[in-house]
């Protein structure tokens, strides 16, 4: 097994302990604080990650060493050289965010939703489960969202940048 | 979080190898299992890691899926066979959980999930017969709103959790099963198991048995299917009640039907007696309300949840009314 993982393009040492779970080797070893430690017990979204490029997960409910040799990226490897991700400029526009604990996990959380509705991954509120492709509406966006909660309330601009972001990709 | 050895099965053998070893858990997603050792619920000696094994969904020529059990739950409900075949199956997997949680949990853990009562969580503060044997259920005189109904016992009034799960009974689905002795099968319906008097016991599985996959045989009027789930939000809630249907109405009359509830046992329940007095009738919303009543006849309510009953018995008849309707 290869005792590395790899964090937003670096190779890391993974634990010894096994109970570490990839949410504390992300901030407590490789001192990557972006990613957010919420409830710690999967309710709330605020440790979303992405991995092996647009797979969102929950770090808190992940052991590290479950992760081995694969590739995971955190809110730190979002923008490029400095510049915003688009993404995080729609929240900036869109005040999708007030104290910004949740953002993120909602960052990297939309952007597993962007993944998901090109290959087709029907939600419960899909109408055409045959559809090769889902459209971001509004309804489609707030539940494919459900798994990240904001204790601000800030759900309209999130929703809103998102829908913004989703719209210009999809030009 | 009580220490543990970690290990990755190479594949099934070493797998089921490796999971003789008492004291040894299979690790799937980790999305329930990792929880519970956090919360020391659960607190195995060793962890095998099995999320390498086969995660293939098959179609085979005669018309039967095969999932392998290491899929994750958004590859089976966004693969393109279930989204057309068995639009039940794809809706309730869509229905449970969130999307990173969808993303990480297995079709076998799934299976495995073990029940969001309160108590059997909070294992400093509450009694628990299927936590620990014997201490008693403070779920019975307790908050019991999200709680059994059917099949319940003295000892344990607890609900499987799964939404997956009630759709592969309604398909009925059939768990394969391996250990060092052999391989065997089990209908999903027989899997799991009210808890009588012993509601540590919620399967079938064997010490070291390992589910390997799931085969959900050709059912083509499944292409009339749906799943619906009612709960206290709109999204990412566990069910009060939900209803898995499969229906085959020909010329007005009910040719064939596949009904399961979740929310209301100890294990996804099939809705036998309904289903019997479904087939070869004329669908109407007085069959389809008869067959509700029958199926919860023997619902026993607690101190907060006797509205489940009544919530049954309509989304059932929600469900076929709005199949009855559809035309195939």
């Amino acid at each position: 097994m290869p005792a590395t993982i790899t964090v937003n393009g670096t190779a890391a040492p993974l634990p010894d302990d096994p109970r570490v779970s990839l949410l504390d080797l992300l901030r407590e070893h490789l001192h990557l604080s972006g990613t957010k430690k919420g409830c710690d017990q999967g309710a709330c979204g605020a440790c979303t990650v992405l991995v092996d490029g647009d797979r969102r997960i929950l770090s808190c409910l992940a052991l590290a060493v479950q992760y081995a040799g694969r590739a995971v990226t955190t809110v730190e490897g979002l923008a490029a050289d400095g510049a915003l991700h688009p993404l995080q400029q729609a929240f900036i526009d869109h005040d999708g965010f007030q104290c910004g604990y949740c953002t993120p996990g909602q960052l990297c959380s939309a952007l597993g939703m962007a993944a998901e509705l090109r290959r087709g991954v029907p939600s419960y509120v899909t109408e055409d489960l045959a559809a090769g492709q889902v459209a971001a509406s509004h309804d489609e966006v707030r539940e494919r969202m459900s798994g990240n909660l904001c204790r601000c309330g800030a759900y309209n601009g999130i929703v809103d940048a998102i829908t913004e972001h989703q719209a210009r990709e999809a030009v | 979080m009580t220490p543990f050895a970690f290990a990755r099965a190479a594949d099934t053998a070493d797998a089921v190898r490796r999971g003789r070893v008492p004291g040894a858990k299979y690790l799937g997603g980790g999305t329930n299992l990792v929880d519970l050792m956090r919360v020391a619920v659960e607190h195995p000696a060793m962890l095998v890691d099995v999320t390498g094994l086969p995660d293939t969904i098959e179609e085979r020529p005669d018309g039967s899926l095969l999932i392998g059990a290491a899929a994750t739950n958004t590859a089976v409900a966004g693969h393109r066979a279930v989204r057309t075949r068995l639009p039940v199956l794809a809706r309730a997997i869509a229905a449970g959980a969130s999307a990173q949680i969808r993303n990480m949990a297995t079709v076998g853990g799934n299976i495995l999930q073990r029940t969001r009562c309160a108590y059997f969580y909070d294992h400093e503060g509450a009694r628990c017969n299927k936590r620990t044997p014997g201490q008693g259920c403070d779920a019975i005189d307790g908050f019991n709103r999200m709680h059994a109904i059917l099949g319940a016992s003295a000892h344990c009034v607890a609900t499987h959790p799964s939404d997956m799960c009630v759709a592969l009974a309604a398909l009925d689905a059939v768990v394969h099963l391996q250990d060092t002795g052999g391989s065997r099968t089990v209908p999903l319906a027989d899997f799991h198991l009210l808890p009588e008097d012993h509601p540590e016991r919620e399967t079938v599985l064997r010490p070291g048995e390992l589910i390997t996959a799931v085969e959900i045989p050709a059912l083509p009027f499944a292409m009339r299917s749906d799943y619906r789930k009612v709960r206290d939000r709109a999204s990412y809630a566990f069910a009060l009640v939900s209803v898995a249907a499969a229906l085959d109405v020909q010329d007005g009359i009910v040719r064939d039907v596949r009904l399961a509830l979740g929310g209301v046992a100890h294990k996804p329940w099939r809705a036998f007696t309904a289903e019997r007095l479904l087939k070869g009738r004329p669908a109407s919303e007085v069959l389809f309300t008869a067959a509700a009543a029958a199926e919860l006849a023997d619902a026993r309510p607690l101190r907060d949840n006797a509205f489940k009953a009544e919530l049954a018995r309509r989304a059932i008849v929600a469900v076929l009314g709005s199949l009855a309707g559809k035309r195939s």
